[in-house]
């Protein structure tokens, strides 16, 4: 719990000086008083966990976001075709789709990263499946996702 | 070294001038590099505009609330983030560009969020999606059937 504390303090101060720019005195005291009530917050809440803390995987999401840029872009030109051609020929579909991952975190990032590709949205999620609505049949195969499942788990630090 | 005397100090001042001159005639290299910062910021801006403009002609012309949602989802994944990196080329290395940096980060975040909260809860709501081939009407059919419409 201290572990996380201490994280979540360096996160929030780096985060404090990076947007306000300013070392004047003053305002770095200010900026200590509301990052210890946050943490005293969190604290009081109980909520000090590696969930409220994830910071020390944000290399991992920041690579595995450059992945998924390049799978947003190539969906991107597929549903700017799809519905950009006078005919539009689409073909909606509903999948279920497994999840690979077992905490709710891995959950979580992989139904964020269905939903951020287009033409797929996340609709429903339960214990072990999410339901997917597609906006071309073909985007709509379960096994497509198993990839996409394996990379985001990893991005949370899920080792399998 | 024969041939370097029978040039006479004329001719080297004269070529002197002609180098510096052309020296001064050199190119620019700050001005261009502000300039291929503007074009390259200009066309990753107009390419997110782009699909800004895709997505809404997307969310006009597609059937139902599902196949829409597809569309907005298009205007907020690769058109508000490539209108944010034009924005990050044209500002350079400063803190606004670590600013904009972290907005854009937090949006990959927030808009799947929320547009996963919207589908959820009209799957919740009991509202059925069309499924199945779809194909826009061409403008014939529609002058047909308001013809027909028109006769009887």
């Amino acid at each position: 719990m201290f572990r996380y504390g201490f994280i979540l303090a360096v996160a929030m101060a780096v985060f404090w000086l990076a947007m306000s720019g300013y070392f004047k005195p003053m305002l770095l005291i200010l900026g200590v008083i509301s990052v210890v009530m946050t943490l005293w917050m969190c604290a009081r809440m109980k909520i000090l966990d590696e969930e409220t803390a994830p910071y020390l995987y944000v290399p991992l999401t920041l690579s595995y976001f450059i992945w998924l840029g390049k799978e947003i872009y190539k969906a991107n030109i597929a549903v700017v075709r799809a519905v950009m051609s006078p005919e539009m020929k689409i073909s909606p579909s509903m999948v279920r789709v497994p999840i690979a991952g077992k905490d709710d975190m891995s959950a979580t990032m992989f139904a964020n990263s269905i939903t951020l590709t287009p033409g797929t949205v996340s609709i429903d999620i339960d214990e072990d499946s999410i339901l997917v609505h597609a906006l071309l049949s073909e985007m709509a195969v379960a096994e497509d996702f198993i990839e996409m499942g394996d990379r985001s788990g990893f991005a949370v630090g899920e080792r399998s | 070294m024969i041939l370097l005397s029978l040039i006479s100090p004329e001719l080297i001042m004269a070529g002197r001038e002609a180098v510096t001159a052309t020296s001064t005639m050199d190119i620019d290299w700050p001005m261009v590099g502000a300039w291929l910062r503007a074009a390259l910021a200009a066309s990753s801006i107009l390419m997110g505009l782009f699909f800004v403009f895709a997505g809404t002609i997307g969310v006009l012309r597609l059937p139902d609330f599902y196949t829409r949602i597809h569309a907005a989802g298009m205007t907020d994944t690769l058109g508000a983030e490539m209108v944010l990196l034009g924005l990050m080329i044209q500002s350079g290395f400063t803190q606004t560009t670590l600013k904009l940096l972290m907005l854009s980060f937090f949006l990959l975040l927030t808009s799947p969020t929320a547009t996963h909260a919207v589908a959820h809860a009209a799957h919740r709501a009991g509202l059925k999606p069309k499924l199945g081939d779809y194909r826009a009407k061409s403008i014939d059919e529609i002058r047909a059937k308001a013809a027909k419409r028109g006769a009887s």
